[in-house]
Formats: structure tokens, sequence, C-alpha cells
């Protein structure tokens, strides 16, 4: 079973993890075959946004709790949110780390469209990227298989202050600490 | 200027042991270049020709003496005894050594300085004008917004892979000398009619292949909300702009295929989720950052100094240096002092020695308050020298060989490090700026010139911001050999313009000829007083382009 990185009450944790992702081998197109296999098998599967639009009815029939949704970087966020009831988890997918893309999506599924469950990062996940997707949004990360999960844990303890808000600390530095210092009452 | 306080200083010091980490798994091999690439690069560390190169950040180009004697320790300590300065108003050390950078960088951590984000697609260091502050031409210090601009875009963690670099700068003065036009983002700060701070924000300017003037994309935005505002403009282009090609990344092509409008109404959506949230910048960590920033503790002085203006009447080489390097001030009694890094043949455009590092900052205590700053044009400035002391100054750098009076002059070249050093350059820029500058050896001639900008970037990244300069040159690849490009036309300041190409390129030994005909052509036509700029303007390319290319074969001319 493949290990993942998760945040439990915010601390990163290595757990087991046992979701597939549905994804076209490179240079091709998923099959209507291979989509169907997928959704009648009993494994906790991830599908694509774009599969999820153009099966709806198809995918409505699934359990939830073995069903996700993941987004390619050009995915808009807010097509994900007419699947929110029948999905357990979302996920974002980096094909190359240096795509910044999924950033922005995690950051607009948590602040504006309302994501509470797991917001997992797949794809070329790594370590020294892996505290910007926490404060993104992320809570679990799929780090890549061929890298060391036990040492990528540590990208979340190399930073323990930021300048400004984001989704895991909603204030910027000038309206918490610096307020507090300056002698103020910071605001709850 | 800013000071750290404890947070400031311990995101940096945090920056250095992940740096010194990072390095460490690259030399283990756990991490592939590939890996270590944007990690090195967003801590201003290219692989270059013969070495790794160090680019340190120098915010807003604001530098305090204590952190030029710092970088004079690095320049002789971990290189070859030099730094170039930047047209990013940043320094860059060309001979590092990658397993030293960490210690580096540990050493500029204990004066406040850092390399973050001086590469890399993300937003680069903050610029802006180098008489921040006492110019007597700016209504507000925009050093304050600028700092405010920095620790926002530290680690700013949604935008560290942007699909290219984004470079933002801000200006408050009446006179634009940060050419905020050419920026990713620009923004000018100004007084409204009621007296309060607004801000105008424009977006999408740029040089490199495709050169466009940025466009006003909101005005009379209070400052407060600048953060929210540009936090929103970035968003858009980090999700919507080009990542499939290099050359069509930055956001001044998503504005151009979307248009201004379009872009400026995106934003505006964007900016309705976050207006008055928690980004707003408030009063309080205004005057926090703004108290640093206060007016040093200036003397009460007349305008007019007695020994000053005697020695502007006996000493002919003062007073050309004063009418070139001398500018105005805001209190009376003061000047700001360009101290100039193009001495001509002797040294490459914006490089100082560590001795003259050194020197600098002891100018900076005797004749200021232990401050200075770096201007685009990659020279150094001394920003508060009382009108009394600038004599004794002036002799004190001209013992430095810094005391050339040729600022905004034909010889103030500014120059990319160009293919003596730049993988990415295409050609050389150095040895062109020397030849040229020992073509135009003679200072009166120079200065009869009046105001004339060259500026020589040796590909078409366009670090030495070619297509502003009056005179542009830019580095071309022909079959594996080195060729320039020339333009004309070219200007920064409120009336920005982008110069156009007058022809076939040359061959490097052409080029101190072709400037010359150039400026013949310009010396025959000039009406009194003229700028060359002017006279340009008025003749158009056609009457330089006919002089220049007058003996050369029509087969030539016919391929660019």
């Amino acid at each position: 079973m493949a290990k993942i990185i998760q945040l439990q009450t915010g601390k990163p944790v290595i757990v087991e993890d046992n979701w597939t992702v549905l994804r076209a081998a490179e240079g091709e197109t998923l099959g209507d075959e291979q989509i169907a296999a997928a959704v009648q098998s009993q494994d906790a599967v991830l599908f694509p946004l774009s599969v999820w639009k153009a099966n709806e009815q198809l995918l409505a029939g699934r359990d939830a709790a073995r069903t996700g949704v993941w987004l390619a970087p050009e995915d808009e966020p807010a097509d994900a949110v007419a699947y929110y009831d029948r999905v357990s988890l979302v996920a974002v997918d980096f094909p190359v780390f240096r795509d910044g893309r999924g950033f922005s999506s995690a950051y607009l599924l948590r602040q504006r469209h309302g994501w509470k469950g797991q917001l997992r990062a797949i794809g070329d996940v790594l370590r020294d990227q892996l505290n910007f997707m926490k404060r993104c949004g992320f809570d679990a990360f799929a780090v890549r298989a061929d890298k060391n999960i036990e040492d990528a844990i540590k990208g979340f303890s190399e930073f323990t202050v930021a300048y400004q808000a984001s989704v895991d600390e909603p204030l910027p530095l000038f309206r918490r600490a610096r307020l507090e210092a300056a002698g103020h009452k910071v605001p709850a | 200027m800013y000071q750290y306080d404890q947070y400031d200083q311990r995101i940096i010091a945090e920056r250095v042991a992940q740096f010194r980490d990072q390095v460490g798994r690259r030399v283990s091999g756990e991490l592939t270049e590939e890996e270590f690439l944007p990690l090195r690069l967003q801590n201003g560390l290219y692989m270059q020709r013969h070495a790794y190169m160090l680019r340190v950040a120098i915010p807003y180009g604001l530098l305090a003496s204590k952190q030029l004697r710092k970088l004079a320790h690095v320049a002789r300590e971990y290189d070859r005894g030099y730094g170039h300065f930047s047209t990013r108003q940043n320094i860059q050390f060309n001979w590092m050594d990658l397993e030293r950078v960490p210690d580096v960088l540990e050493e500029l951590a204990s004066v406040e300085m850092h390399a973050i984000q001086t590469s890399g697609n993300c937003v680069r260091n903050i610029t802006t004008d180098h008489f921040a502050g006492v110019a007597p031409d700016e209504t507000v210090d925009p050093r304050v917004l600028a700092e405010i601009l920095r620790q926002w875009s530290t680690f700013q963690p949604e935008f560290a892979f942007l699909p290219r670099k984004f470079k933002i700068a801000i200006s408050a003065s009446k006179d634009d000398r940060a050419v905020v036009q050419m920026h990713d983002i620009g923004i000018y700060v100004y007084e409204n009619d009621a007296g309060e701070t607004r801000v105008r924000i424009l977006a999408g300017g740029g040089l490199g292949r495709t050169p466009i003037l940025g466009t006003i994309i909101k005005d009379d935005l209070p400052w407060q909300h600048m953060l929210t505002y540009v936090e929103s403009a970035i968003r858009v282009y980090n999700r919507y702009g080009r990542r499939d090609n290099k050359y069509k990344a930055r956001i001044k092509i998503l504005v151009k295929a979307i248009g201004a409008e379009k872009f400026a109404q995106e934003v505006e959506e964007e900016w309705q989720f976050s207006k008055d949230g928690p980004g707003t910048i408030t009063q309080d960590e205004f005057d926090r950052v703004a108290q640093y920033f206060a007016p040093p503790a200036y003397e009460k002085l007349a305008d007019t100094d007695a020994s000053f203006e005697k020695h502007l009447l006996d000493d002919k080489a003062f007073a050309k240096w004063v009418s070139r390097n001398v500018h105005g001030h805001k209190v009376p009694g003061y000047a700001a002092v360009t101290l100039s890094t193009k001495p001509g043949p002797v040294s490459p455009p914006g490089d100082a020695t560590d001795k003259q590092m050194e020197a600098v900052a002891d100018l900076a205590d005797q004749f200021g308050f232990g401050e200075l700053r770096v201007a685009h044009e990659q020279n150094l400035i001394l920003p508060d020298v009382r009108k009394k002391d600038l004599y004794d100054l002036w002799q004190a750098a001209k013992a430095q060989g810094l005391a050339t009076a040729n600022i905004g002059l034909l010889t103030d070249i500014i120059a990319c490090p160009g293919g003596d050093f730049c993988s990415l350059a295409n050609a050389k820029s150095i040895p062109i700026a020397l030849a040229i500058q020992e073509r135009f050896d003679n200072l009166d001639f120079v200065h009869d010139l009046g105001d004339l900008s060259l500026n020589i970037s040796g590909c078409i990244n366009a670090c030495g911001h070619h297509h502003v300069g009056n005179i542009g040159v830019l580095g071309v690849d022909k079959d594996g050999s080195e060729w320039y490009q020339v333009t004309l036309g070219g200007a920064q300041g409120n009336n920005t313009a982008l110069g156009k190409v007058i022809g076939p390129s040359f061959s490097a030994e052409e080029m101190p000829e072709v400037v010359s005909r150039i400026i013949d052509v310009f010396v025959e036509n000039r009406i009194e007083g003229e700028r060359f700029i002017e006279t340009v303007n008025r003749l158009g390319i056609a009457p330089f382009k006919a002089r220049v290319y007058a003996d050369k074969q029509p087969r030539e001319a016919a391929t660019a």
C-alpha cells in the first residue's frame, strides 16, 4: 500500500493510503472501457474532473466514500463544486512541479468554493514545494513515488513564520504577531 | 532605512538553513539538477559559463554602509574581488563556489540581506526611484509601500511558480526614474486633490523578445488596497498566463492577448473577493514601516554655500562633475550625488571592486547618514550630501575612480554582463561598451552632446534595457557568430518609448564607428540645445540609417 503525508490537526504524519488515480497513459486519452472499469471497481478512485463532466450519470451511482475528483492545472475549480456531495476527496494534479497553477486552484477551492474535505496534491509532489502547498490549503500530499517520504516530511518544518495571509493562516503577519508585539490585542 | 524585527530576521535565518540543506542534497545527488534548478534560482544562483553567479537582493536599491562593507567582504573572500551592480538594483558575484554559497548567505543575513527571489519564475526584487525620499519632485515616499510589497512577495506561497519571472516597480516622483511602464506591474503612488495617498496600477509592461509598455488597469486606488489588488492581478496571471512557450509566458502576452480592458475587468472581478479583507494594509503597519524611513537628522542650512559656489567658479572639472552627477534634494543645503561606475575602458559598467565598495561605504558615513542607493543605471548614489561637502567628496571619489562626470551621458552606458559571463547571452556586451567608451574618451565632447542613453543587452532577455536606450544595442547570434542590432529612439522616464531597429546588424568591430556616425548625424542636424532623443524624434531614423549604411554592400543590407 502506498504512503502519503496527511495533516492531522495541523501536524504532518505519514499514513497508509489506498486511493488510486485514474489517469491516461502519457500521450494517450482515457478510453471508455478504462473509465467503465474504474467506475465498476471496488477501489477508492480519483476520477479526472473532465471524466466527471462527461459521465455524470455513470459516476453518480458510486459510493462517495471511495470516489473522488482530481483537477488538472487548466481545470476551473468552480466546476468541481457540482460534485462535492458525491465525492470524499478532491485532488489537484501537478504534472510538473514547476507548473504553479495548482497552488491557485487549491487556494480557490478552499477560500472561494468551500471545499472542507481532504484536499490532496498529486503528481510531481516534492519536498521543497510541500510548505507552499500546505499554505495554499492542501492537507494531504501524495509525494512522488520514487522520493523518500520520510525525508520529504521535513519540508514542513523549515519555516516557522510567514508574512502573508493564505489558507492556513488567514491573517497577515501585520494583523497578528506584530500587533501583539506592539502591545495590541489581536482580534479573534 | 528599514530595520528587521525578530520575524524578518527569523525568516532569513530559516532560509539560510533551508538552502544549506538543499545544497547538501544536491551535492549528495538526492536532488537532480532539474529539481535543484528552480530552488537555486529562487535564491539567485545561476550556473554561468565559468562558475555559479550569485545575485544578492538590494531591496528597492537601498543599502546601509555596513551592508556595502559586507558585500565588499563577500567579493574578497568568496569571489574575485569585485561585484557587478545590476539593472534591477541588485549586485551579482560571478565566481561562486556552490558549496560555499550557504556561508555567503549566512554572512549576508548578519546584515539583514539575502538572495531570496532574485531569480526564478516568481516576484523579483521590487525596484523604485533611486532618489526616493530625497527627490524634490515626489509627494509621497514610495519606499514604505515598496517594503510592504517586499514582505508580501517574500515566499508568497501561491506565486512561487508563476509562468515566468515577475517584476514590480513602484515610483512616486513626477519624473519617472524607475521605468515603471516596462514592468510586469508598475505602481505610481500619488496624492489626490484631497491629499489622500492613491496608487495607480499598470500591468503588462516588459522588455524581452516582445517589448510592450504597461497599461493602466486601476487608477485612484487607496493605498490600503495595494496588496490585495496586486495579488488579484497575479492570481489572474498565474491561472491564465501561457506556460507552453517561455517567450510567450510573461504577463504582457496575456494582457495583449485578451486586451488590457478585459484583463483589468478580470482583475477587478477577482479583487471583489479580497477587497477589504485581511490583506488590506493597516495604518498601524504603514506607520510601523514608515518610522524607518523618517528623514534623518538634517541640519538647518542655507540652500547655497559660499565655498561650494567658489569651487564651482574656480574648478572647471568640479563644475562639470556637479553639472552631471549632483542632483536636487528636497532639503535646503543638501544634494544627492551619483558616483559613476562607468570610468571608461578601464572597468565594465556596473562593476565595483571590494576596495571601491569599502571606500563608498566610508564616503556614505563621512558625507551622509551611512546610507546609499543603487540606481538601475548601475551607479551608486549618496542621497544626503551637504553642498558644502561636495568639493571634498568629489576629490575623495576621484581618488577611487568613481567621479567620472558622465551621468546621463553617452558613456554612462547600461550593459548586462553579456557573453563574457552569462550563459543566456548570444553575444558579449562588455567589450562593446568599453570600445564605445574608448572612442568617446573626450569628456568635453561627450558633455556637449548632452543627455544621451546608450544601453547594451547581450541577448533578447534585455537585462541591459536596450529597448529604452536612446541608442540601443542588442547582441544577436547569426550562424554561431556575434552580431549587434542597433535601435534608435528608445527612452525612459515620463515619455518612455521603445527604440526602432535601424537595419541589419553589425560586427563587434564595426560598433564604435556605427555609434560615431549616429552621433555625427546628430551633431550636424541638432538645433541648438536639442537633446539627442528630440533630434531623433524630429528627423526620424532615416538620415541616421542612411549614414550608418552608406558604404554597406546592398546584398548585406538586404539580409537582416
